[in-house]
């Protein structure tokens, strides 16, 4: 029954992050609505962390399954895609070492000026 | 075959088969180009291709699967709230330096598309590529991107921060185990994050809240670079 109710309540949140998907003239994924809700209801104490925990990370860690259909998705575009491999991979690759270097730069910098640190 | 091949669990079945044998193959062989939903792509695509088993009846089988993502996204609220309450005295820092390298990742993507004339399809679909599947697979099909392009981007450049990530620390001199788990996290999502548990639970736990606020982050701002490409 524990996991029920967990699972319930994630549902809940998940409803609303749906609903208001399709309510409000935003862009953003009902994922994303439910996710910052559930953070929301999780800071102000309002939902307990030991009331979604052990569903959460029982779905949390089965999700990487859930990418593999939408990855195999990926040969019904293989046309568009295989004559720009090498400019995909250039992309992926550099966009990908300058992420790394600027977010990790920025904080560094930023903890060293601080002086906080754990 | 044909009536083995309409069992309606078959493709769930066979996923999880795949994704399970990639998981075993990883633990032995401890290579993160062993994936395990890169080997379990590439187990499916065999079997379809050896079976005739069309992609669109395997995708309409997996359905009972895709829906719970949406669940499963919301609950990366709950690590996120605790690595919030652990992270508190860094949390400025890591949230710097986490927004600064999702801005400039959707800049660079998008600039580089442009300056390669990549159909505004492609682009699209390559922007969320540094952000976790779950919100990067929403927002791709929320601005008529292709979902299997953006799902391998997202998985390549996991595996490729994981390997490179490292030498990368090395290259930017990143030697503070905060600095080092924003960066992880926010190049390269929940691939990134396993390497960077290897290196240190502090590492770790940053680089998970990293994740998510990136995802966040990015999901607010990529419907608005969309309009510009």
């Amino acid at each position: 029954m524990k996991y029920l109710s967990q699972f319930c309540i994630i549902l809940a949140f998940t409803l609303v992050g749906e609903a208001l998907q399709r309510l409000l003239p935003l862009p953003i994924p009902a994922s994303v609505w439910g996710l910052a809700l559930l953070f929301i209801a999780l800071c102000l104490g309002i939902v307990k962390p030991e009331q979604v925990k052990d569903a959460s990370a029982f779905l949390i860690s089965i999700m990487p399954v859930m990418f593999v259909s939408p990855a195999v998705g990926i040969v019904e575009n293989w046309d568009l895609i295989s004559s720009r491999l090498l400019p995909i991979f250039l992309l992926l690759a550099a966009s990908t070492c300058l992420t790394f270097g600027i977010s990790g730069r920025v904080t560094q910098w930023l903890m060293q000026k601080g002086g906080r640190h754990d | 075959m044909t009536e083995l091949l309409s069992i309606g669990i078959l493709p769930v079945a066979l996923t999880l088969m795949a994704f399970l044998a990639g998981q075993k193959l990883q633990q032995k062989l401890k290579s993160p180009l062993l994936n395990p939903i890169l080997v379990a792509v590439v187990l499916v695509l065999g079997f379809l291709f050896l079976t005739g088993m069309s992609v669109s009846s395997y995708k309409a089988g997996m359905n009972t699967i895709s829906w719970l993502l949406t669940p499963a996204t919301v609950c990366l609220a709950v690590p996120m709230y605790e690595q919030f309450r652990i992270l508190k005295k860094n949390l400025p820092m890591i949230l710097a330096g986490v927004a600064a390298g999702a801005v400039s990742c959707l800049i660079m993507v998008a600039v580089f598309g442009i300056l390669v004339g990549f159909e505004p399809v492609l682009t699209v679909s390559l922007l969320p590529k540094s952000i976790t599947t779950a919100i990067g697979v929403a927002l791709s099909e929320m601005t008529g991107g292709m979902t299997g392009v953006t799902t391998a981007a997202i998985v390549f450049t996991g595996i490729f921060a994981s390997i490179m990530g490292p030498a990368f620390c090395r290259l930017f001199r990143l030697t503070d185990k905060v600095a080092q788990g924003v960066a992880f996290g926010t190049a390269g999502h929940v691939i990134g994050t396993s390497k960077a548990n290897e290196l240190g639970a502090l590492t770790g736990a940053v680089s998970s809240l990293s994740l998510v606020v990136a995802g966040l982050l990015t999901a607010v701002l990529l419907p608005l670079m969309v309009n510009l490409i």
